[in-house]
C-alpha cells in the first residue's frame, strides 16, 4: 500500500511559506522555464501575474536568466507561441483554463505528435455550456485526453508545487508534453502552508543531459531538419504509431521522477496513491482536490473500521493499467468511480470508462469489482465528507446506483445520492472561523494575512479558502479559515464553526450567518450599537441561535474606529485584531506586533502614513471590543424580511431569491430551466441597500438637464414628465415639479431616484451644472444618508414606477435632455459603483433596447449583465427589452453576425411568406408593411401596429404560410443587432472575427467598451491599454502604443465608425448611437470607459473622460459612410486640438503615477512618447477631417 | 569692487542674492544654472509631510480599492516592488543637488505632525542640506485655536527640530500676529538660527461663472517688499537670529533695501520667474553699480544701516509713518479731483 509521507526530519532546511495553489505552481514554472507565453484567463491568470511581476523584478531561473514572459492576444496564440519556443529549443510553459485550454487543442496535437517536452499548468475549469462558470471541475482537462499529453493531477497546494516539478522533470526526459492540473478555486486560490522547494530541489529534477538532448533537437540553420510535413495516406498511419514507445515508457518515467523526488524532499507520490484499510472491500477512485476531502472521510471511517480506501489518481494519462492495478487491494471487491465532470451521452464519465477499460483487460484471474460511476464537484459544487460516505453506504448496498450524482438533489432524472449534511469529519483540535464581510471592508485581505501569520509564525497548520459573490459594487465575501497541530484535507467549506465574524450588521437580516456556529461558539459582530443596546437590534431568530448555541458574543464598532484612525470603510486591521484577541492563538501582544509586522509587509511600500493609520486602528481595536452579556431568552419582535418583494415572480420567488440568499445549493434539478434560458428583469428585485449616501434632489432648483440621468452607470436616478393627474394618491414626500419643456409646459416633472439599488457613487451630483445660489456647495442632487430616507424613498420609488413613460414618438433622441425620458432597459446591475461602461449599454437600452438583439463577449459587460442571480436586462410596459446571450469571449462578433443573419433571414422568409398571402391578407396592409419606414421609432411603432393587424388575420387564414408566417411575424419590424464586449475582445482575443463581420457589409452594431484593459480578469494589459500605462503583464509600463482600432475599421469604406466618450461630449455619444444604429451596415463605437483599473476616484470619471480627449489621448471621431455616398469628406474629428499636455489627463490615474514612481526615467520617456502619440495622430486626424468629398480622388473608369 | 558677501545661518556667502523656496529649485539643471548665475544659496522646493501623506493615502486607496471583492479579479494592479513613497525623492534631489553645485543648499520642510516634522528634518540633515528652513505655512482656520496657543505650536515645533539636529533651523513666518516682535523673540529664545520674513499666503480668487473658488497664484511685485522692510527694520537688532527677506524683491534697489533694514540676505523667486535666471547676473551687477556709485565698501557695512534702530526718525517705522501716509494719500486724492 502506499502512502504520502511527509518526513520533517529530511526537510528542516526548506522555507515554509503561506501561498495559494496558483503562486506554488508559478514559482515552480518561473525558476525552471525560459519562455513563458501567457494570456489570462480565470482562476489561472494569478500564475501569469506572478510569473510576469518576477520577470519585471529581475528574478532569474535556476540557470540565472530571466524567463521571457509574454502576453499573447490568445490562449491559441500562447500555445502556438510556446511551440514556436520549445521547437527552437527553449524550455517553455504557459497557463491556462476552461476556454483558455480548449483554445489550445490544435497546438496541443502538434506538441504531442512531435514529441515535445513542456508542461502546461491548468487551473481546471468548467467549460462553459449551458451556462459559463469560472469555478472548477475537470470538464476542460478532459477535452484535452485525447491529445497525446500526460495529464497529472495535484490535490491540495503543496501538491501542486510538487508536481509542477515532477511533471516538468519527467516531460523533459519521457518527451511527451504534459497538462499538470488542479482544481480551479478549491486549490488555485486556497492559501494553504506548504514547504518551498529549493533550487537545489529544482536542480536535482531538472537533468541537465536532457536539456542538453532537448536543445540538440531544437530547430536550427546549422543542423536543419523539416517538421510539420504533410504526409498521404501511404504512411501517416505508420509514422503516428512510432510513438507508442514513448507512451509505454512514460508511467515508469513518472515514477521514476516521483520516487528522486521523494529522496529529495521526502514526500513519495505514486502514479496512483492508495490511502485507507489495507483489506478495503469498498474503494472509491477519484482525483483533484476533492480526493482530499475523501482522503479525510476514509481516514475517519477506516478508524472506526470500515474496510473502505481511496485510490488517488495522480497520473491520467498515458493510464498505466499496471500500475493501476497494483495499487488496488486485492481485497477490493466494489468500486466507485467519481468524476468531476460530465460528458452526456457517453456510456460513463471518462476516469469511469478508463477504470472499467483497465480493470477488464487486467484481471484476468481476478474477479471483477462491481464498478459505479458518478458525478460530483461540477463548477465547485461543494464536495463534502457527508457526500464521501454516502458513495461508500451506497457501495456496501446490494444494488448500488451506477451513473449517480452527489452533492445536488436530482428530481428528474433521479440520479442522485442522498446525504446527511450532519455528517462531519472534521478535528475537534482544528479551529474553523467563518468570516462575513464586503469585499470593500477588507476582510479577505486581513484573513490571507491572518492566515499567513499563523501558518509562518506557529507550528499549526492553516488554510486560508475565501468566497466571493458575483457583484463588483457591495460584494459579499466570505472567509473560511482553518488551523490546527494536523495536516488539513479538508477541502470544503466550514459549515462547522468554532469562530464566527460578522463584518457588517446588515448581512444578518440578508443570510444566515450563524448557521454554522457550533455550540459555544464565538460570535464576532462590527455593531453601529454598543454592547449594552445591540441585544434590542437583533432579530429573533439572531437570538435563538446565540441562545440555543449558548454562542461568546463580542461586539465592536469597526466603522468608528476606522473612522478614528482615518481608515475610511476599511475595518480589516481593527477586526483582525479582534480575531486573535478572542481566539488566543497567539498571546495577545505577540498577536498584536505580528498583525503590524504583517501591515508593515503590505502596506509599507505604500508609505509611513498608511501603515501608521492603520497601526492607529490596530492599537484602537480592543479598547472597543466588548463582550455582550446575552439574556437567556429571546426578546426580538423584529422578523428577518424576505430576500425578496412578495409582489416578485413565482420564478424569482422559487429560483432566483433562494440563490440571492445564498442557499442555491439547495435547488434541485427541476428548479433549474433546462438550457441555460432565464427570465430577464430580476435585478429589480434583489434589493441590495449597499450605498450609505444617496442622492436627493432639489426640484426647486433642477434645471431638467437629465445628465444625472444618463450618467448613472446603475440606472438608480430616473426622470418622467407625465400628467399631473397621475400625481393623485402619490405619497406625501413624493417630489414634482413643472416640466421645463416648452412642448410639455403643461406637464409635471419628477427625478426619483432608487435608494435601495443606488450605489451611492455620487457621479449624478459630479455631473450636475446646478448651483444653488444662497449656498454653491449644494447642486440640484445632493449626497444623504441612505438609512433614513430607506422607507419613504421606496414608497415614492414604487409610485414613480406607477407612473406612465412618456410616449416615445413625443421624445426627441438626438436631445440629451429628452434623452431621460427614455425607459432604460438595463438596470441596477452589479458593476462596480461609478462604472464607465453602464452608461453606454444603459444609453442603447433607452434609444433601442425594445427591439434589441444583443451578444455578449465575456468580461465585466456580460457578468454584470448575466451572472446570476439577477440580470439588470428588463422589459418595458409592453414586455418588450433587449434579448441577451453571452457565446464566448472570442466569438462575440461572429455569434452575433449569426443572430443578424438569421434576422436577415426571417425577415426575408416573412416578406416572401406575405406576398404569398397577399390575397387572403389584404394588399393594401401587406403594402404597408413591405414598405414601411422604420427609420425612427414612430415608423417602428406603427409596423408593430401593422404586424398585430397582420396575426389578426392570420389567425382566420388556414394554410401552411400562415403558420409559418405566425412564427417569424415579429421580425418585420426592424431589429437592432449589437455586439458588445470589451478592448481584451475588441482589441485582442476577438479582433480576427470583429474584422471579419465588420467586412461582410452586413447591419451589425458593435458596441466596445474601452477602459484600456481586461478589467473583469483584474487588469491585465491588451492592445487598447496606453503606452506608459502600468497594467497587469505591463509592470513596467506598456511600452508600445494604443492601437488605433477606429482607423483599422475605417479602412473598410462601408463601415459606420464612433468613438465616443460620454463625459466629454455627451451630445456626440447620443448622435454616435443614433447615426451607428441607423446605418444600414456594420458599425462600431469604441467608448471611452473610465474603469476601477485605472486607479482614481470614479467620482471623477466623467472629469477624466474630459481630459483624455482635452488631452489627445482619445479624439473623438466619426466615420459615416453615408456621408460619403453624398460626395462629402465620411471622416469628421469631433474634438478640438489638444488643449492639455497628456501628462494632465494621465498623472490623475495610478496606473499611470506608480509607474513615475517605480520607475521614474521609463516613466518620463513613455510620457514623451504618449505625447508625441497624441500629436501625430490628431495631425493625422486633421489631415483626414480637411479632405475635401469623400477623399477618393478623380475616379478611373474601369474599360 | 565692492565686497558683496554676507554670513546667513552660519554660512558665509558670496552674495546676499538667495533663490528662495520655489518650483526652479526642483530642477538640477535651473540649480547649476543659478550657481552660474551667482545666486549665493540656494533653498530648495519644500517637502510638505502633507502631500506625501495624500500621496500615499491615495495610492493606498486606488491599489485596495475593489481588490479582493470580486472572484476574477482580486486585484487590479501588479504589486510592483517599490512606489519611492514619501520623502525618498526630495531627499535624492537634496543630495544630487548638493553633488551638483558648492554653494550652500538649505531644505524646506513643511510639516503637519510633530514626529513629521522631526522625521523628516533628520532626513533632510542626512542628506547633506547646509541648513533648514522650516515652512510653516498654517492657516488658522479654527476659531476654537487661540492666538497663544498657535504661537505656542509654532515654538514648540521650533525646539523640538532644533533638539533633533544639528544644522541651522531658519524659520519662515507670515505676517499675521498679533505682535511679530513678540514673536519673533519667542521664536528666537526657541533656538531658531534665522528668521525668513514673510511667507506669501496664496489667496484663492472666485470664479463667478463656474461659482468655484479657484486657485491664485500670482508672482509677487516690488510693492510687496515694503512690509518686509518694514518690519525687518522694527526685528533689527531685538532678536538674534539672522533674518532673510522673502516676498517682493524684484531689483537690485529692493537687495540694497533689504540690506539696510537689516536683512543678511535677499530671497527671490518671482523675479527669477519673470526674468529667467540670468537676470540674477545683471541684478549682481546693478547692485554692485549702486554701492560702488555710493561708495559703498561692503555689504556688511550697510546690513541694518537703515532699521528703526538706525534711522534718524524711527518714529517713521512705527505709528507716525502711518500718519504720514494717510496725510500723502489725502494730498494725492485732492490732486487727482
Amino acid at each position: 500500500m502506499h502512502f504520502v509521507r511527509w518526513n520533517p526530519q529530511m526537510n528542516n532546511h526548506r522555507q515554509k511559506v503561506t501561498i495559494d495553489g496558483n503562486e506554488a505552481a508559478a514559482y515552480v514554472a518561473h525558476k525552471i522555464n525560459e519562455v513563458i507565453a501567457i494570456y489570462p484567463i480565470t482562476p489561472s491568470s494569478g500564475m501569469g501575474e506572478w510569473a510576469d511581476q518576477w520577470s519585471s523584478e529581475g528574478k532569474r531561473n535556476i540557470w540565472g536568466t530571466i524567463p521571457t514572459v509574454i502576453e499573447m492576444q490568445s490562449e491559441g496564440g500562447a500555445s502556438a507561441a510556446l511551440h514556436g519556443a520549445v521547437q527552437a529549443g527553449a524550455l517553455s510553459t504557459t497557463f491556462t483554463s476552461s476556454q483558455g485550454l480548449l483554445l489550445m487543442i490544435p497546438t496541443m496535437y502538434k506538441l504531442a505528435g512531435e514529441l515535445t517536452p513542456t508542461v502546461f499548468h491548468v487551473a481546471a475549469r468548467t467549460v462553459a455550456t449551458h451556462a459559463l462558470s469560472i469555478f472548477g471541475d475537470h470538464s476542460d482537462v478532459m477535452a484535452v485526453r485525447q491529445t497525446g499529453f500526460g495529464l497529472l493531477a495535484a490535490a491540495g497546494v503543496q501538491e501542486v508545487m510538487d508536481m509542477a516539478l515532477i511533471a516538468s522533470a519527467a516531460s523533459l526526459e519521457a518527451r511527451i508534453p504534459f497538462v499538470h492540473f488542479f482544481d480551479g478555486f478549491r486549490t488555485t486560490h486556497e492559501v494553504g502552508k506548504i514547504e518551498q522547494l529549493t533550487d537545489d530541489d529544482l536542480q536535482a529534477m531538472m537533468d541537465d543531459a536532457l536539456i542538453r538532448s532537448h536543445r540538440e533537437r531544437a530547430m536550427t540553420p546549422d543542423r536543419p531538419v523539416l517538421r510539420g510535413t504533410a504526409q498521404n495516406p501511404d504512411h501517416f498511419f505508420q509514422a503516428r504509431e512510432t510513438i507508442n514507445p514513448f507512451y509505454l515508457a512514460c508511467p515508469t518515467i513518472v515514477q521514476n521522477a516521483m520516487d528522486k523526488f521523494a529522496g529529495l524532499t521526502g514526500r513519495q507520490y505514486h502514479l496512483f496513491d492508495y490511502v485507507g484499510a489495507p483489506d478495503a472491500e469498498r474503494i472509491v477512485v477519484m482525483m483533484g482536490s476533492g480526493a482530499e476531502t475523501a482522503e479525510e472521510t476514509v481516514s475517519y471511517l477506516a478508524g472506526q473500521g470500515d474496510k473502505v480506501g481511496l485510490l488517488k489518481v495522480r497520473l491520467f494519462r498515458p493510464f498505466s493499467v499496471e500500475h493501476f492495478i497494483a495499487a488496488i487491494p486485492p481485497s477490493v471487491k466494489r468500486i466507485a468511480v467519481l468524476d468531476r465532470t460530465k460528458e452526456p451521452g457517453a456510456v460513463g464519465e471518462p476516469l469511469y470508462s478508463d477504470v472499467i477499460t483497465a480493470l477488464t483487460e487486467a484481471l484476468d484471474e481476478r474477479p471483477m469489482p462491481k464498478v459505479i460511476g458518478g458525478r460530483y464537484g461540477l463548477s465547485s459544487k461543494e464536495f463534502t465528507p457527508a457526500m464521501v460516505k454516502t458513495v461508500y453506504d451506497e457501495l456496501a448496498k446490494p444494488a448500488p446506483k451506477n451513473h449517480f450524482t452527489v452533492g445536488i438533489v436530482d428530481d428528474v432524472t433521479h440520479t442522485s445520492l442522498a446525504f446527511d449534511p450532519e455528517f462531519s469529519t472534521e478535528d475537534p483540535s482544528t479551529v474553523r472561523c467563518l468570516f462575513y464581510g464586503l469585499g470593500a471592508d477588507g476582510t479577505v485581505g486581513a484573513n490571507k494575512n491572518s492566515i499567513k501569520i499563523i501558518g509562518e509564525e506557529t507550528d499549526n497548520f492553516a488554510q486560508g479558502y475565501f468566497v466571493y459573490d458575483s457583484k463588483k459594487a457591495g460584494a459579499v465575501t466570505v472567509s473560511h479559515l482553518r488551523f490546527g497541530p494536523k495536516p488539513l484535507h479538508s477541502t470544503y467549506l466550514i459549515t462547522k464553526a468554532n469562530f464566527i465574524a460578522c463584518h457588517q450588521f446588515v448581512f444578518l437580516e440578508r443570510f444566515d450567518v450563524l448557521k454554522a456556529a457550533v455550540p459555544g461558539a464565538v460570535f464576532l459582530l462590527n455593531s453601529p450599537y454598543p454592547a449594552d443596546q445591540v441585544w434590542n437590534h437583533l432579530s429573533r431568530k439572531v437570538q435563538e441561535q446565540i441562545v440555543a448555541k449558548k454562542l461568546k458574543f463580542y461586539v465592536i464598532d469597526g466603522y468608528e474606529v476606522a473612522r478614528q484612525a482615518g481608515m475610511g470603510s476599511r475595518i480589516n486591521t481593527i477586526m483582525q485584531t479582534c480575531f486573535f484577541a478572542i481566539s488566543g492563538v497567539l498571546p495577545r501582544e505577540e498577536a498584536i506586533a505580528k498583525i503590524k509586522d504583517a501591515i508593515k509587509k503590505t502596506y509599507g511600500k505604500r508609505g509611513e502614513a498608511v501603515v501608521q493609520k492603520n497601526f492607529a486602528a490596530v492599537d484602537a481595536a480592543l479598547d472597543h471590543l466588548h463582550q455582550v452579556q446575552v439574556p437567556e431568552q429571546a426578546t426580538s419582535d423584529i422578523m428577518v424580511p424576505p430576500t425578496v418583494s412578495p409582489r416578485a415572480p413565482e420564478f424569482v420567488q422559487k429560483v432566483v431569491a433562494p440563490i440571492i440568499r445564498g442557499e442555491g445549493d439547495l435547488l434541485p434539478v427541476s428548479a433549474m430551466p433546462k438550457d441555460g434560458t432565464f427570465p430577464t428583469a430580476t435585478a429589480a428585485w434583489e434589493k441590495r441597500n449597499i450605498a450609505l449616501e444617496v442622492p436627493v434632489w432639489d426640484e426647486k432648483i433642477c434645471i431638467q438637464c437629465g445628465k444625472c440621468v444618463l450618467v448613472c452607470p446603475h440606472a438608480t436616478i430616473r426622470a418622467k414628465v407625465y400628467d399631473k393627474a397621475a400625481l393623485e394618491g402619490a405619497p406625501p414626500t413624493f417630489k414634482y415639479t413643472a416640466a421645463r419643456w416648452k412642448e410639455f409646459k403643461d406637464q409635471t416633472y419628477t427625478l426619483q431616484v432608487a435608494v435601495e439599488d443606488c450605489t451611492g457613487c455620487s457621479l449624478c451630483v459630479e455631473v450636475c451644472p446646478v448651483k444653488d445660489k444662497s449656498d454653491v456647495k449644494r447642486k440640484a442632487v445632493n449626497m444623504a444618508p441612505q438609512i433614513p430616507l430607506r422607507e419613504p424613498e421606496r414608497v415614492n420609488w414604487d409610485f414613480f414606477l406607477g407612473l406612465p413613460e412618456m410616449d416615445k414618438q413625443q421624445i426627441k433622441p438626438h436631445i440629451v435632455k429628452d434623452t431621460q425620458l427614455f425607459q432604460p432597459l438595463f438596470e441596477f446591475s452589479g458593476a462596480c459603483a461609478g462604472c464607465g461602461e453602464t452608461p453606454y449599454i444603459k444609453l442603447m437600452t433607452q434609444l433601442f433596447g425594445d427591439r434589441a438583439i444583443i451578444g455578449n463577449a465575456t468580461g465585466c459587460s456580460s457578468i454584470y449583465g448575466g451572472n446570476l442571480p439577477t440580470t439588470p436586462y428588463t422589459v418595458d410596459a409592453e414586455g418588450r427589452g433587449p434579448t441577451w446571450n453571452n457565446s464566448l469571449f472570442e466569438d462575440c462578433a461572429e455569434f452575433t453576425l449569426g443572430l443578424r443573419l438569421a434576422v436577415d433571414q426571417h425577415t426575408l422568409f416573412a416578406r416572401d411568406l406575405l406576398e404569398k398571402l397577399r390575397e387572403q391578407v389584404s394588399g393594401v396592409l401587406v403594402d404597408e408593411i413591405l414598405a414601411a419606414d422604420q427609420s425612427a421609432d414612430a415608423g417602428v411603432q406603427a409596423q408593430r401596429e401593422r404586424v398585430k393587424l397582420l396575426r389578426e388575420r392570420l389567425a382566420g387564414i388556414d394554410s401552411p404560410h400562415a403558420r409559418r408566417l405566425e412564427a417569424i411575424a415579429d421580425y418585420l419590424v426592424k431589429k437592432s443587432v449589437w455586439a458588445i464586449g470589451g478592448d481584451g475582445w475588441a482589441y485582442d482575443i476577438g479582433y480576427g472575427g470583429l474584422d471579419h463581420v465588420l467586412s461582410t457589409g452586413r447591419n451589425v452594431n458593435i458596441l466596445v467598451l474601452d477602459t484600456e484593459v481586461y478589467s473583469n480578469t483584474g487588469g491585465q494589459m491588451s492592445k487598447a491599454t496606453p503606452r506608459g500605462a502600468v497594467a497587469k503583464f505591463a509592470a513596467g509600463g506598456k511600452p508600445m502604443g494604443k492601437k488605433d482600432l477606429s482607423m483599422m475599421a475605417m479602412q473598410y469604406g462601408n463601415v459606420y465608425v464612433g468613438r465616443v466618450a460620454m463625459g466629454a461630449n455627451d451630445v456626440h455619444t447620443v448622435k454616435t448611437f443614433l447615426e451607428a444604429e441607423a446605418h444600414n451596415g456594420p458599425s462600431i463605437i469604441i467608448a471611452y470607459s473610465h474603469c476601477i483599473a485605472h486607479g482614481f476616484d470614479m467620482v471623477h470619471g466623467l472629469e477624466q473622460q474630459k481630459a483624455a480627449v482635452a488631452s489627445g489621448h482619445f479624439p473623438l471621431i466619426r466615420y459615416n459612410p453615408a456621408l460619403a455616398a453624398e460626395g462629402k469628406n465620411p471622416f469628421q474629428l469631433d474634438s478640438k486640438a489638444p488643449s492639455i499636455p497628456i501628462e494632465k489627463y494621465a498623472y490623475n490615474e495610478t496606473r499611470y503615477t506608480m509607474l513615475v514612481r517605480s520607475d521614474p526615467e521609463a516613466a518620463k520617456k513613455l510620457l514623451e512618447l504618449a505625447q508625441h502619440d497624441a500629436q501625430v495622430r490628431f495631425k493625422l486626424y486633421e489631415h483626414m477631417a480637411a479632405m475635401p468629398g469623400n477623399g477618393a480622388g478623380k475616379e478611373v473608369k474601369n474599360g | 569692487m565692492a565686497n558683496l558677501s554676507t554670513s546667513y545661518l552660519g554660512l558665509t556667502l558670496k552674495s546676499p542674492i538667495v533663490a528662495s523656496s520655489g518650483p526652479l529649485c526642483k530642477d538640477i539643471g535651473h540649480i547649476l544654472h543659478m550657481e552660474d548665475a551667482g545666486v549665493a544659496a540656494v533653498v530648495l522646493h519644500s517637502l510638505f509631510e502633507e502631500q506625501i501623506t495624500i500621496e500615499s493615502q491615495a495610492l493606498d486607496r486606488h491599489l485596495s480599492e475593489q481588490s479582493e471583492s470580486y472572484a476574477e479579479s482580486l486585484s487590479y494592479f501588479p504589486d510592483l516592488a517599490n512606489y519611492n513613497i514619501g520623502p525618498d525623492g526630495y531627499v535624492e534631489h537634496l543630495r544630487k543637488a548638493k553633488q551638483a553645485v558648492d554653494i550652500p543648499i538649505v531644505g524646506s520642510l513643511n510639516g503637519v505632525s510633530t514626529g513629521g516634522w522631526i522625521r523628516y528634518a533628520k532626513l533632510i540633515e542626512d542628506a547633506g542640506a547646509d541648513a533648514l528652513e522650516l515652512n510653516i505655512y498654517y492657516m488658522p482656520a479654527d476659531p476654537a485655536v487661540d492666538g497663544a496657543r498657535i504661537e505656542q505650536m509654532y515654538t514648540e515645533l521650533v525646539s523640538h527640530v532644533k533638539a533633533s539636529i544639528n544644522i541651522p533651523v531658519a524659520v519662515k513666518l507670515g505676517p499675521y500676529f498679533s505682535s511679530i516682535p513678540n514673536m519673533a523673540r519667542k521664536l528666537d529664545k526657541a533656538g531658531a538660527d534665522g528668521l525668513v520674513l514673510f511667507n506669501r499666503f496664496y489667496q484663492p480668487d472666485l470664479d463667478l461663472e463656474a461659482l468655484e473658488v479657484a486657485p491664485n497664484l500670482v508672482l509677487s511685485n516690488s510693492s510687496e517688499l515694503l512690509m518686509r522692510l518694514h518690519w525687518v527694520g522694527l526685528l533689527y537688532g531685538h532678536v538674534g537670529a539672522d533674518m532673510a527677506i522673502t516676498g517682493g524683491v524684484h531689483t537690485a534697489l529692493d537687495v540694497l533695501k533689504s540690506m539696510m533694514v537689516g536683512g543678511r540676505v535677499a530671497m527671490m523667486t518671482s523675479a527669477l520667474l519673470r526674468h529667467g535666471i540670468d537676470y540674477v547676473a545683471r541684478l549682481e551687477a546693478d547692485v554692485l553699480e549702486w554701492m560702488e556709485a555710493h561708495e559703498y565698501e561692503s555689504i556688511e557695512q550697510m546690513q541694518g544701516s537703515m532699521s528703526a534702530r538706525n534711522v534718524a526718525e524711527p518714529a517713521a517705522f512705527q505709528r507716525a509713518n502711518y500718519m504720514k501716509v494717510l496725510s500723502s494719500y489725502d494730498v494725492r486724492t485732492s490732486y487727482l479731483h
